[in-house]
């Protein structure tokens, strides 16, 4: 157990060191970009309200006049603080705007995630249990059309075909238009998450029905199925005792892998459905030179991905006999 | 004018029957197998690869009968053809009987695992994430199957932690016992040993190979599909030599002591090839699946091949045994 | 097992396949560059048309073949996909073969993919673009430096294999040159993996330089790009235009699918393990 311990550190420092990284890399490019944050802003009401003080902290992070270094560790030591600087847009803290809108997203991110990784699931042992039959090519054709197909226009057909023709389900925005914030029911909150959700996990299913599938058939072509099979061991016994026992830790790397795609996919569909969320987040900083919050959102966003990454390395090694044993190290 | 419909085979009401009269000591009999694949050859051009072409051999009840040929040659797709686990690509011929009576498709479905068994040549056929007492009581949960899981260990003198250990923590020795002892769960009539002592040294291998003769004095049959000829010929009761797809010599273990005693011109250059026997290589080798002569597949490598060995060669009996070479007498 | 007289064997309906897909990848790329300008003309009175035997695709606003503005933006998808591709894996091949000269290149090869990978690939794209001032550059460079990643995996993967493998060391201790190594002994086997990872990065670019153009990032609303098509489209669906949004849409998941068939065929010709096929 001991050993467990050293490796889960090792890759907890891993991950604390990619994410310094992307925190280098995304400053890097935001510094060497033609654009000036402030001089693009300047019209805004933002930096016309803004104190005194806070413009001067903006030059400090964003001002031509310090070199780039400089002004990376100034703006990650109060990063590390927890203080992301202001947005420019918003007029609010970084973290607070980003606090909001990951609490709008989280949901619809973790609804498709669930539901992709599910159904994605069963659909790879379904086709790979029956590879090469018509299940199989069902399965496989719908993967590889979805793989094919950009999110943000499997968002426009639903919307076309629920809300413009059918009426069921609203066009955008995740509250109804002019309504308080108090008076939005969960209800309304429901009905407005269903198109972004249904599409996310639609596309999500693809990749992970895919990869369950090809894992699938590597199993039932070991050599243990192959003597399973010779020991006359029916249907239900190679499946529950073979297929999805050795699949399972595959498909737990998978599902939390699949989290950046999700996340991708999300920004995309909820700028189609005016959802208010980290995503739509991101497109608005981009656009409109908010590189405070862009650059927080970044950070954030990977922290999640790398997050999901380490969760499943951490389950792996308390899941798979041959790490948490010590035979094996990664 | 009608087009006469093919009979399709379960549509034939006509029993089949074994070429010669069924032994009441026998358990199996293969008669003419034949396995082939479907294979791409350079480029576009696909081709049929027949691996296994004409086998014939039967077990005896309480015998070992080993099936003795070259690694690679394709013994395995025999264990495999038995019990009717070959890939969804191969295509098989011939017939197999069991008991007397064909064994089909839907009767190997009841008896493998029960009556007829194998066992696997390493721990790469026991699933690495399922821990050896589940494994060997194919995951049931009763007292009764935990109970019969305790006792089979305790047979081979392994212990009882033993069941509860992954197959990565096995040692060498005990993956061997672990091996054989799938088998018992049930009462085997006919156990497939597929290379039971892949690299073992011969000491090691004889001791694997008395939990053979155990299983063989309970009153099954053992087929042993091995490359080693001198363990076959130490362990076993019967030797069947498999040539180039084509099973050419059946023969008692004893008459492996003598070179004069052999029928078939390979199996006296298998005999003169041991290190007792003087170590003399065979010249050539064997012809690959894709190129394989029409008549004697050994012909090309044989000082006796003549004109007539160009046409298929029967398999005969001569001498207690069997033969399929025209020039044996 | 049952025999089923084809017309064509498996191999060669995967070689018709890959052709075909080839051709009409390369037809599209052609038709659009020829009608770019015709794309442009506005005409009010042929305005607001839905799909028709003389305009496919029915017509915008403006009065636009939505048919042929459909094709250049395709066609301009595919070209900027096709030189994304070519730095991609050029960037690929490189780093994954770096990858196996040491550890210490190893380690950083790998940290450096898992960077890349730890961005959500929309994020990075618009910081890239964003870094580039935004515009045409952005889209290009954006989509051209993002999509190495799994190449690299790969070929790292293959290399290391490659370097343990007998032949190569025997090779070696025969006093083969490392040049000579490389060239006769590595890059024939490497190249295959190389081919078809090249080809099934074009999905994924043209898909990410559609997505990327889409959200408002890098072309002009006047260019006939695919993802300004759609993002347009978007204001026109409320007005019940639905053929603004759903034909353009289709002819871009067609063009995918058929580079993504034509990879996959590729794959399955190359590979050695299809013999059975």
């Amino acid at each position: 157990m001991k050993s467990y311990g050293v490796w889960a550190g090792k890759k907890i420092i891993r991950m604390m060191l990619l994410l310094l990284g992307v925190s280098l890399a995304a400053f890097w490019l935001v510094s060497v970009s033609p654009i000036d944050p402030l001089q693009a802003n300047v019209g805004q009401v933002a930096l016309g309200s803004m104190s005194q003080e806070q413009i001067a902290r903006l030059e400090e992070y964003w001002g031509v006049d310090q070199p780039p270094l400089e002004r990376y560790l100034a703006w990650a030591g109060d990063f590390f603080r927890g203080d992301m600087g202001d947005s420019l847009l918003y007029r609010q803290p970084v973290s607070h705007v980003i606090g909001v809108k990951l609490v709008n997203s989280l949901w619809l991110m973790a609804i498709a995630w669930l539901l992709s990784g599910l159904v994605g699931f069963v659909l790879g042992i379904g086709a790979g249990w029956n590879q090469g039959r018509l299940p199989d090519k069902l399965i496989r054709g719908y993967s590889l059309v979805m793989a094919s197909t950009p999110a943000f226009w499997l968002a426009l057909v639903l919307l076309i075909v629920f809300a413009v023709w059918l009426k069921w389900l609203p066009i955008g925005l995740s509250v109804p238009i002019g309504v308080e914030a108090s008076g939005v029911t969960v209800l309304d909150r429901v009905r407005h998450a269903i198109l972004p959700a249904l599409t996310l996990s639609i596309t999500g299913v693809s990749n992970i029905a895919l990869h369950t599938r090809e894992k699938v058939i590597e199993v039932m072509e070991s050599d243990y199925v192959l003597f399973a099979r010779a020991r006359g061991e029916g249907v239900w016994s190679l499946l529950k005792n073979h297929v999805l026992r050795n699949i399972a830790l595959p498909a737990l790397t998978l599902q939390f892998g699949s989290i950046s795609e999700i996340f991708g996919g999300s920004v995309l569909v909820e700028q189609i459905f005016s959802y208010p969320g980290l995503g739509q987040a991101a497109v608005t900083a981009g656009l409109g030179s908010d590189v405070p919050l862009l650059l927080g959102i970044t950070v954030i966003s990977a922290a999640i991905v790398f997050g999901g990454n380490l969760t499943a390395n951490l389950l792996y090694g308390v899941v798979d006999p041959r790490i948490r044993k010590g035979e094996i190290r990664q | 004018m009608h087009r006469i419909r093919k009979r399709k085979p379960e549509e034939q009401e006509v029993k089949i029957q074994p070429e010669r009269p069924w032994q009441p000591d026998e358990v199996l009999r293969i008669e003419h197998l034949s396995v082939s694949f479907a294979q791409y050859q350079k480029g576009l051009a696909k081709e049929d690869l027949q691996v296994i072409r004409d086998l014939n051999v039967s077990i005896r009840k309480g015998e070992i009968t080993a099936v003795v040929g070259s690694s690679g040659s394709g013994k395995s797709l025999l264990a495999h053809a038995v019990l009717g686990i070959l890939p969804y690509n191969a295509r098989q011929g011939g017939h197999i009987y069991y008991e007397g009576q064909e064994l089909g498709r839907e009767r190997i479905k009841e008896l493998r695992g029960r009556e007829i068994v194998l066992v696997p040549q390493s721990i790469a056929f026991l699933d690495p994430l399922m821990k050896i007492g589940p494994q060997i009581r194919k995951g049931k949960k009763d007292p009764a199957s935990r109970e019969k899981v305790k006792s089979i260990l305790e047979g081979y003198s392994l212990s009882p932690e033993v069941a509860g250990l992954y197959p990565f923590e096995l040692s060498g020795g005990m993956n061997r016992r672990v091996l054989v002892s799938t088998a018992l769960m049930e009462t085997p009539r006919l156990v497939i040993a597929d290379e039971p002592t892949p690299g073992l040294q011969m000491k090691l291998a004889r001791r694997v190979m008395e939990h053979f003769r155990e299983l063989a004095d309970t009153g099954a049959g053992v087929l042993l599909i091995t490359h080693d000829l001198e363990l076959a010929t130490q362990t076993a009761d019967r030797i069947v030599v498999f040539y180039a797809g084509s099973t050419i010599e059946e023969a008692d273990a004893s008459d492996f002591s003598l070179e004069e005693k052999l029928r078939h011109p390979y199996s006296r250059a298998l005999f003169r090839a041991m290190p007792q026997n003087g170590f003399t290589p065979i010249p050539g080798t064997q012809p690959y699946a894709a190129q394989m002569p029409s008549g004697c597949p050994f012909g090309p490598r044989c000082i006796h091949c003549t004109q007539e060995c160009e046409s298929p060669i029967p398999w005969r009996e001569l001498r207690g045994g069997r033969v399929r070479c025209i020039h044996a007498e | 097992m049952r025999e089923r007289k084809a017309w064509l064997n498996g191999r060669q309906r995967t070689l018709v396949l890959f052709l075909s897909a080839l051709i009409f990848l390369g037809a599209i790329t052609l038709w659009g560059q020829l009608f770019a300008e015709q794309a442009q003309v506005t005409d009010f009175s042929r305005k607001d048309l839905a799909p028709c035997a003389r305009y496919p695709f029915g017509t915008d606003w403006m009065g636009r073949d939505m048919f042929l503005r459909t094709l250049t933006g395709l066609s301009m998808s595919i070209r900027i996909g096709l030189l994304a591709a070519g730095v991609s894996a050029l960037a690929a091949a490189v780093l994954g073969t770096a990858a196996a000269l040491g550890r210490t290149m190893d380690s950083a090869v790998t940290w450096l993919i898992d960077l890349v990978m730890g961005i959500p690939h929309i994020l990075l794209l618009i910081l890239i673009s964003y870094a580039c001032g935004k515009g045409f550059r952005g889209v290009v460079a954006g989509v051209a430096l993002t999509h190495w990643t799994s190449l690299a995996r790969v070929m790292r993967g293959e290399v290391l294999q490659l370097r343990e493998a007998p032949y190569i060391k025997a090779a070696k201790k025969l006093g083969v040159g490392e040049f000579t190594l490389v060239c006769r002994h590595m890059l024939p086997h490497l190249f295959p993996q190389f081919l078809v990872g090249l080809i099934l990065m074009f999905p994924h670019a043209i898909l990410h330089e559609a997505s990327i153009t889409f959200l408002g990032f890098g072309l002009p609303p006047e260019q006939p790009a695919i993802g300004v098509i759609l993002s347009e489209s978007m204001k026109y669906l409320v007005m019940g235009k639905w053929w603004l949004a759903v034909f353009p849409g289709l002819l871009l998941v067609a063009t995918v699918m058929l580079f993504d068939v034509a990879g996959e065929s590729l794959r399955k010709l190359l590979d050695p393990g299809s013999a059975h096929m």
